[in-house]
C-alpha cells in the first residue's frame, strides 16, 4: 500500500456516528426488556417463552473469568439492549425505501447497498445497531430455493426451521454470554441452503454498532442441507467512543451430509484509542456443527479490531468423515487484547481437522492463542494438524499459546507446531537495501506471515484485508 | 561515483575499519581481499547504509555525502548490496518482491511502474541470459533455497534493478563452479562504461572470471595494498601474511 494513502487512514477510519433518530428500549435487563423486544419484532409465543428461560437461566450462570484479558465489571443494567433507526419501523420493502442516511451510512462503510444490487455478485445482509435494514439479491437467491434474510424475519416466516435449529449447537445453558444473548438478541442473518444447492454468490452481513452504551447482540443460524455449498462473510465496525461496548455474538452453523459451509469473518471493531480507552468487547461465540457424513464447516477470520476479542469459532465433528478448518489471524496494537482460538470436537471416525492460527502483536498489546483439540473414543483415525505462529513487534508486547489435546482413542493422530518470533531487523534491511521503505517492508514481511490465512478468504475481501492488516499495525515498527 | 576518505567505522566501542581511503569512478570494477576479519563486509553494510555503525570521514555517492541517507534511498538512487547471507522471507513470492523492488526504484527515479506484462518479459530475458532456472521466482523467497539458489538469486536481483553502484559481499563462498561462472556472466554483462563494482572476495578464484580494473588488500580495516589483477594471484600464492 502507498505510504500516501497510509497517511490518510491512519486513524480508525470507521469511527464516525450516524445522526439518526433512534428507538430504544429503556435501560436495564428484565423481563419486560425482552417482552418489549420480543414484541417489537412481532415474535411468535414460543419465541418469547424461549428468550424468557435463558433469562432465568442468566440468573443462575456466573460470568466466565478464566480468559487472559481481564476487564472491569460490565453493569448490565446500565446498558440499551435494543436500539433502532426510527425509519426502520415500519420496515422497507424494498431497498429503495431505505432511508437515505442508512444508505450514506453504508456507502461511507464502503457498501454502497444500492449500487451493490446491481454491480459485485454478492449479497449483503445490513445489521444497524439492532435491526437488519437491508438485504440485497433477495429475488435471485429466492429463484434457488435458498432464504437469507434478518433471522428476526426467519422467526415469523420460517418459524419451523428456526425453532428445529436455533440453540441446538449453542444451547442457552451454555454459558453467561451465550445465555446472555439467547434472552436479547435482536438481529442477525438466517440462511437455509436446501438440499443439493450450491449458493451462486458470497452470502455476507455487515454489521454496526452506532448508538451509544447499546450492545449489541447479534444471532446467526446458517443451515446446509445435504449437499450443499455457502460461503458467508460478515463485516463489523462500530464508531470511536469513550466508553466500551459489548457485542456479544451467537453464531450456528449446521452442515448435514456433504454439505460445507465456509464462514469468513473480517472484524474490525473500534479497537480503542492508543492509550486504550474505549473500544468494544467482542465476546462471541461460534460454534458449527458437522451433523453429517463427509460434511465440512471451514471458519476464517481476521480480526484486527476490538479492545477485546474473546472467541472460538469451533467444530464439532460428528458426522464420520467430516472436516473442520479454522483460520485465524489476530492482529493486536496499542493496548488491544485478543484470546482467541478454537476447539475441534472429534466425535465420528477418520475426522479431519486444520487449525492456523497467526497471532501479531504490536504496542503495548497481548495475544493469546487458546485451542481445545479433543478426541472421543469414538473417533477412530481422526486426525488434527495445529499451527501457531505469532509474531512480535516491540519489546512491550505479550503472546501466548494455550493449546489443550484431549486424546481417547489411540488410532488418532494429532499434530501441533507452534512459532513465535519477532520481525528481524536483517529481513528488514534486506528490503530496504531493495528500495522498499520501512511502512512497505513491514507490509510485506507482516502479509507473507499471514499468506496461509489471508488465501482463504473469498477474493474481494483479501484485498480489504491484506489492507486492513497494513492499516491495524501502521507505525509500529521503527 | 564513489569517494571514500578516511573512514572509520565502529561497533559497539570496537573500530572495525581504520582510515579507509577508495575511489571508484564509472565503468571501473574494484576488487576488495582481505583475510577473515579485516572489514571486508563491515565496508559493504557501511556503503548499504545498516544501522549501527559509528561512522567518520567522508562517503560520497555521485558527489553528494550517504551518511545522512537511509538504506532504502541509496537502493533508489542505484547502490545495490548482494548479500552474504540472503534473508528468507517467508510467504513473500519471489516473484513479487522483485516486481515491489524495481517499482519502488523506478517510482523514485519519477520513472513509472512496471506493469506485469513487461516484468514478466523482463525476467523471462534476465533469467535465461543467466541460465538461471524460473521456477526460483515462484518459490518464497530463499525459503529453502540452496546456497547456490540465493546467490544466483542475488545476481538476478542485480540484472533486474540494474543499479549504477553493485557491491558484492562473497557472492562466490561457497559456490560449486558452475554457479561461480553463472555470477560472473551476471557481472561481465552488466559492465559497461557507466557502472561500477565492488567485488568483496576472499580468494582469487572469482577473479580468474571477472576481471578486475583494480585489486585492493584489505588487512586490519585498511587498505594496505592496491594494484592491478595480478594483485590478486600474488595473494594466492603468498597469503596476506606477508602484505602486511
Amino acid at each position: 500500500m502507498k505510504y500516501q494513502e497510509l497517511e490518510k487512514t491512519k486513524e480508525y477510519k470507521y469511527g464516525f456516528t450516524t445522526d439518526i433518530e433512534s428507538v430504544k428500549a429503556p435501560r436495564g435487563l428484565n423481563k419486560d426488556i425482552i417482552r418489549f423486544i420480543s414484541k417489537i419484532k412481532k415474535e411468535p409465543e414460543w419465541m418469547l417463552n424461549w428468550r424468557l428461560k435463558a433469562y432465568a437461566r442468566l440468573q443462575s450462570v456466573k460470568e466466565p473469568n478464566w480468559q487472559k484479558p481481564k476487564y472491569p465489571k460490565i453493569n448490565y443494567q446500565n446498558l440499551y439492549y435494543y436500539s433502532a433507526p426510527k425509519s426502520v419501523k415500519n420496515k422497507p420493502k424494498n431497498i429503495d425505501e431505505v432511508d437515505p442516511k442508512l444508505i450514506e451510512t453504508y456507502a461511507k462503510l464502503g457498501i454502497p447497498l444500492k449500487e451493490q444490487e446491481k454491480l459485485s455478485g454478492i449479497a449483503v445482509d445490513a445489521v444497524f445497531d439492532s435491526v437488519s435494514v437491508a438485504t440485497t439479491f433477495k429475488k435471485k437467491l429466492t429463484e434457488k430455493g435458498i432464504i437469507f434474510c434478518p433471522i428476526s424475519e426467519a422467526i415469523q416466516k420460517h418459524s419451523d426451521l428456526v425453532k428445529k435449529y436455533l440453540g441446538s449447537v449453542i444451547p442457552i445453558t451454555d454459558h453467561y454470554f451465550a445465555t446472555l444473548n439467547s434472552a436479547v438478541f435482536t438481529d442477525g442473518s438466517f440462511v437455509y441452503v436446501p438440499e443439493g444447492v450450491r449458493c451462486p454468490m458470497e452470502l455476507s452481513t455487515y454489521f454496526r454498532i452506532n448508538a451509544s452504551q447499546t450492545g449489541q447482540f447479534e444471532r446467526t443460524l446458517i443451515i446446509a442441507d445435504k449437499g450443499s455449498y455457502v460461503s458467508y462473510l460478515e463485516g463489523c465496525t462500530a464508531p470511536m467512543r469513550d466508553e466500551n461496548q459489548l457485542h456479544a455474538a451467537n453464531v450456528e452453523l449446521v452442515a448435514f451430509d456433504d454439505a460445507e459451509i465456509k464462514y469468513s469473518t473480517v472484524q474490525n471493531w473500534y479497537p480503542g484509542d492508543k492509550d486504550g480507552k474505549g473500544g468494544i468487547y467482542n465476546f462471541v461465540t461460534k460454534r458449527g456443527v458437522c451433523r453429517g457424513k463427509n460434511s465440512k464447516i471451514s471458519w476464517t477470520q481476521v480480526e484486527t479490531g476490538s479492545a477485546i476479542t474473546w472467541k472460538y469459532p469451533s467444530c464439532i465433528l460428528q458426522g464420520d468423515n467430516s472436516v473442520g478448518e479454522f483460520y485465524s489471524i489476530a492482529i493486536t496494537n496499542n493496548h488491544q487484547k485478543a484470546d482467541t482460538g478454537t476447539k475441534m470436537i472429534h466425535l465420528g471416525k477418520n475426522t479431519k481437522s486444520k487449525i492456523i492460527s497467526k497471532g501479531i502483536s504490536a504496542g503495548h498489546a497481548d495475544n493469546t492463542y487458546r485451542g481445545l483439540v479433543d478426541i472421543s473414543k469414538n473417533a477412530s483415525r481422526a486426525r488434527n494438524y495445529t499451527q501457531c505462529d505469532s509474531l512480535l513487534m516491540g519489546n512491550k508486547c505479550g503472546a501466548h499459546t494455550v493449546p489443550y489435546i484431549k486424546n481417547k482413542n489411540s488410532s488418532a493422530i494429532v499434530e501441533h507446531e507452534a512459532t513465535t518470533s519477532k520481525i528481524n531487523e536483517d529481513q528488514l534491511y534486506y528490503c530496504n537495501q531493495r528500495g522498499l521503505d520501512q511502512e512497505e517492508a513491514v507490509s510485506l514481511i507482516i502479509n507473507g506471515f499471514c499468506k496461509e490465512v489471508l488465501q482463504q478468504l473469498p477474493m474481494e475481501f483479501a484485498v480489504e484485508a491484506q489492507k486492513l492488516v497494513d492499516i491495524s499495525l501502521e507505525g509500529s515498527v521503527g | 561515483m564513489l569517494e571514500i576518505k578516511n573512514l572509520q567505522v565502529s561497533i559497539n566501542n570496537k573500530q572495525i575499519i581504520k582510515g579507509l581511503n577508495l575511489t571508484i569512478k564509472p565503468g571501473e570494477l574494484h576488487a576488495v581481499m582481505g583475510p577473515n576479519g579485516s572489514g571486508k563486509s563491515t565496508l559493504a553494510n557501511v556503503l548499504s547504509g545498516k544501522n549501527g555503525y559509528e561512522i567518520s570521514g567522508e562517503l560520497n555517492f555521485n558527489g553528494k555525502s550517504l551518511k545522512k541517507i537511509p538504506t532504502e534511498k541509496r537502493a533508489q538512487r542505484g547502490i545495490f548490496l548482494a548479500f552474504q547471507y540472503p534473508l528468507e522471507i517467508p510467504g513473500v513470492n519471489t516473484n513479487n518482491f522483485l516486481k515491489t523492488s524495481l517499482n519502488s526504484i523506478r517510482k523514485a527515479k519519477g520513472e513509472k511502474e512496471i506493469d506485469s506484462l513487461s516484468f514478466l518479459k523482463l525476467v523471462k530475458e534476465k533469467t535465461s541470459e543467466l541460465g538461471i532456472d524460473e521456477k526460483i521466482l515462484s518459490r518464497q523467497l530463499n525459503v529453502g533455497f540452496s546456497g547456490g539458489e540465493k546467490k544466483k538469486n542475488e545476481i538476478l536481483q542485480m540484472k533486474i534493478l540494474d543499479p549504477n553502484l553493485s557491491i558484492l559481499d562473497e557472492t562466490d563462498s561457497g559456490l560449486d563452479i558452475d554457479a561461480l561462472r553463472i555470477i560472473a556472466k551476471g557481472v561481465n554483462s552488466s559492465r559497461n562504461k557507466k557502472k561500477s563494482f565492488l567485488v568483496i572476495t576472499h580468494y582469487q578464484r572469482l577473479l580468474d572470471y571477472i576481471k578486475p580494473d583494480f585489486v585492493h588488500v584489505l588487512s586490519d580495516g585498511k587498505i594496505v595494498k592496491t594494484g592491478c589483477s595480478e594483485l590478486a594471484e600474488e595473494v594466492e600464492k603468498t597469503g596476506y601474511k606477508k602484505l602486511n
